[in-house]
């Protein structure tokens, strides 16, 4: 018996310590656990907050102008009738051509990067396309309103009003005079401002790759088109759509580089060549000085506009990505 | 990588576009964005004085008349003046701190500041749309010795809420009915024709970097840039060129002990020398304020600046106000802005 107390009073100072430790580490574990919990319930209260105070603040301008709001353009503050369409018109407009330019451009050079590029050359590149990303829009707003957009107005535009003066649809999408502020200045700019997102992230992706997939298909007798096309696209499609879609969520609300160049002017005109105003510049251009509640109320529904839009981007792109994971069967 | 990137230079540019603040104690104030340089001036020239400070903020006269109203500063500043009646209802005190001049710039080859004239109905007619081109007949009758190209005039105005912008269109609202009934008076309105650009500093550049164009800025602007401005015929049919004493005759000739709350604004007013285009900006503060001894501070600081600081409103380019309104001012403030007990806080 004796010998058995002996042996028994290590094991169950043993068994104290071990449930002391286990305890400790329940302990920090629920520590842990409770403190990312809280940074995801403040993360979530922010978002609330946001949409709950866009919401409130809007709600004098629904009561005085309604639906209206929504499907009207024009935008004056002396009676106090505002419309959304002008500047909805123009905030997707300036993406819209901001993505038909970046997006071919953009996965082009991260392919030329990845796959074609001499070793010794891919760094330099690399960098200078990302260092298109750590330029403040301001710069941006700069240089298109200086140098941009008088090389579009004496060179570009002259020569697309020439170009399609005979098609009948595009003759009034390009409908003259060659203009220094419009629309279309600034989806260019845009397009140069969301370019080193979309570069650098599909060269990321495609760098994921495994060079074992890639010989294969090389091995088969593939070209470097049909690689890219039927192996590395597919199996980066996720990758790729995220980085169009961060660059489609800044030129959306890109604001300062806009506003240089946009000319901001809340009316839809058929060219693309007139001017025009995005959301976000236009928010950017009157909150300050406006005067009333409803007008102020008016700028502020423009915002929430500007979130549901950035939202349903957001959506549209998971959907996209939910589906291209169905079909690869993950 | 990339969003911390991203945040970054977001970051800078908020912190870039953030407007200044004048850093002191005590007395507190907001609103208008024109006046800040010589707020920020005078504050500055005060405090090396007496040392008493003064944080202004320029966050807009909206925001500067909706601090008043809720009594989070200490005075409110406003480019365009309220209603007596609001100024009742609001239980607030009103008076012109100081003035600029408005002017019409424009981009014409070969034409110098101040070659060209304008009046009142043709410049509401050019930014109308109604004069399409340089070579119409109502500019040309009032330019008969001046060649006017026949380019069509490209019209740049302000895309931001300003009190430049209220002040311009209240003129064109004066004298064109045309104007009045169509677009109106505002910080901000429903422009016509033309583009936007942002601040003064934004019409400016649209205008020199556009052949045949015409814009409208604050006096000072223009001078600094080397725009060129033009002259302007005024109510008594005078043509008067923009100079500070062109501006302070407006300010003169105003009917100021007619105006409720000093609701006066200086465009197109009488007189022979006045510019047409002549603007003040505003001070608010509470008829019983809840602070009276920074109330009082403050009005100290503004007799300082009326007394005293004339000259520095001048370096930059603003009109101080002339000494028949500026007694008016005192003696609004002895009748209307009382301390708790009742008595005035300023004799």
């Amino acid at each position: 018996m004796a010998d058995f107390a002996i042996d028994d009073y290590p094991m169950q100072l043993e068994n104290a310590k071990r449930a002391r430790v286990f305890g400790r580490f329940r302990l920090s574990d629920r520590t842990f656990h409770g403190c990312t919990f809280f940074a995801v319930l403040i993360v979530l209260a922010l978002l609330g907050g946001v949409i709950a105070a866009l919401v409130y603040g809007s709600v004098p301008a629904f009561r005085a102008l309604g639906l209206r709001f929504f499907v009207t353009q024009g935008w004056n503050p002396v009676t106090e009738r505002f419309g959304a369409l002008a500047s909805v018109y123009g905030t997707l407009m300036t993406s819209l051509i901001a993505m038909l330019i970046a997006v071919p451009v953009g996965i082009g050079s991260a392919i030329f990067l990845t796959e074609l590029c001499p070793q010794f050359l891919r760094r330099p590149i690399g960098i200078a396309i990302e260092l298109l990303a750590a330029i403040p829009s301001i710069i941006y707003g700069l240089w298109g309103f200086f140098i941009f957009a008088p090389f579009m107005q004496d060179y570009v535009q002259p020569g697309l009003i020439a170009l399609f003066a005979k098609v009948p649809l595009l003759s009034t999408v390009f409908a003259g005079p060659p203009a220094r502020n419009s629309v279309l200045t600034a989806g260019f700019v845009l397009a140069i401002m969301v370019l080193p997102f979309i570069t650098s992230i599909s060269r990321d992706v495609f760098q994921t790759v495994p060079t074992v997939l890639k010989e294969a298909g090389y091995g088969l007798g593939c070209t470097t088109w049909e690689v890219m096309r039927n192996i590395v696209l597919p199996y980066t499609g996720a990758g790729v759509i995220g980085g169009i879609m961060l660059g489609l969520g800044r030129a959306l609300g890109e604001t300062m580089a806009v506003t240089f160049i946009i000319g901001n002017v809340p009316r839809i005109s058929g060219s693309l060549l007139a001017a025009g105003t995005t959301i976000s510049s236009s928010i950017a251009n009157e909150f300050t000085e406006a005067v009333g509640d409803i007008y102020t109320s008016a700028l502020i529904e423009l915002g929430l506009i500007l979130f549901v839009i950035t939202f349903v981007v957001l959506a549209i792109s998971r959907l996209m990505l939910l589906r291209i994971e169905q079909k690869k069967g993950i | 990588m990339q969003a911390t990137r991203f945040l970054r230079t977001a970051v800078l540019t908020l912190a870039m576009g953030v407007s200044a603040v004048v850093q002191a104690a005590d007395i507190t104030g907001a609103g208008a964005t024109f006046p800040y340089p010589i707020y920020a001036k005078w504050a500055d020239a005060y405090k090396k004085e007496t040392g008493n400070g003064l944080n202004y903020q320029s966050i807009g006269s909206g925001g500067g008349i909706k601090q008043i109203k809720a009594q989070t500063v200490t005075f409110g500043a406003s480019d365009a003046p309220l209603k007596a009646e609001e100024l009742t209802a609001n239980n607030l005190v009103q008076w012109p701190m100081v003035m600029g001049g408005i002017v019409p710039v424009v981009d014409l080859d070969g034409i110098t500041p101040g070659e060209l004239t304008l009046d009142g109905p043709t410049l509401a007619k050019i930014f109308l749309g109604d004069i399409k081109t340089w070579d119409d007949p109502a500019i040309k009758k009032l330019n008969p010795s001046v060649t006017l190209p026949s380019a069509a005039i490209a019209v740049v105005h302000r895309s931001d809420g300003s009190g430049t912008t209220f002040n311009f269109t209240d003129y064109l609202s004066k004298v064109s009915a045309d104007w009045k009934s169509k677009v109106g008076e505002n910080t901000s309105v429903e422009w016509p024709a033309g583009i936007g650009a942002k601040g003064n500093e934004g019409v400016a550049n649209n205008v020199m970097q556009t052949k045949a164009s015409i814009g409208y800025v604050e006096f000072a602007y223009a001078k600094q840039n080397k725009l060129t401005y033009t002259k302007l015929v005024n109510k008594e049919g005078k043509t008067v060129e923009p100079t500070m004493e062109a501006f302070q005759a407006a300010a003169a000739n105003a009917d100021w002990t007619h105006a409720p709350g000093f609701y006066q604004i200086l465009t197109d007013q009488p007189g022979a020398a006045s510019w047409p285009i002549t603007a003040a900006t505003f001070i608010l503060m509470q008829n019983k304020p809840q602070d009276p001894a920074a109330a009082k501070e403050a009005l100290q600081f503004f007799a300082w600046a009326y007394a005293k600081g004339g000259k520095m409103a001048e370096d930059l380019d603003y009109i101080p106000m002339p000494d028949n309104v500026v007694a008016l001012v005192k003696k609004t403030w002895a009748a209307d802005i009382k301390g708790g007990d009742g008595k005035p806080l300023m004799n």
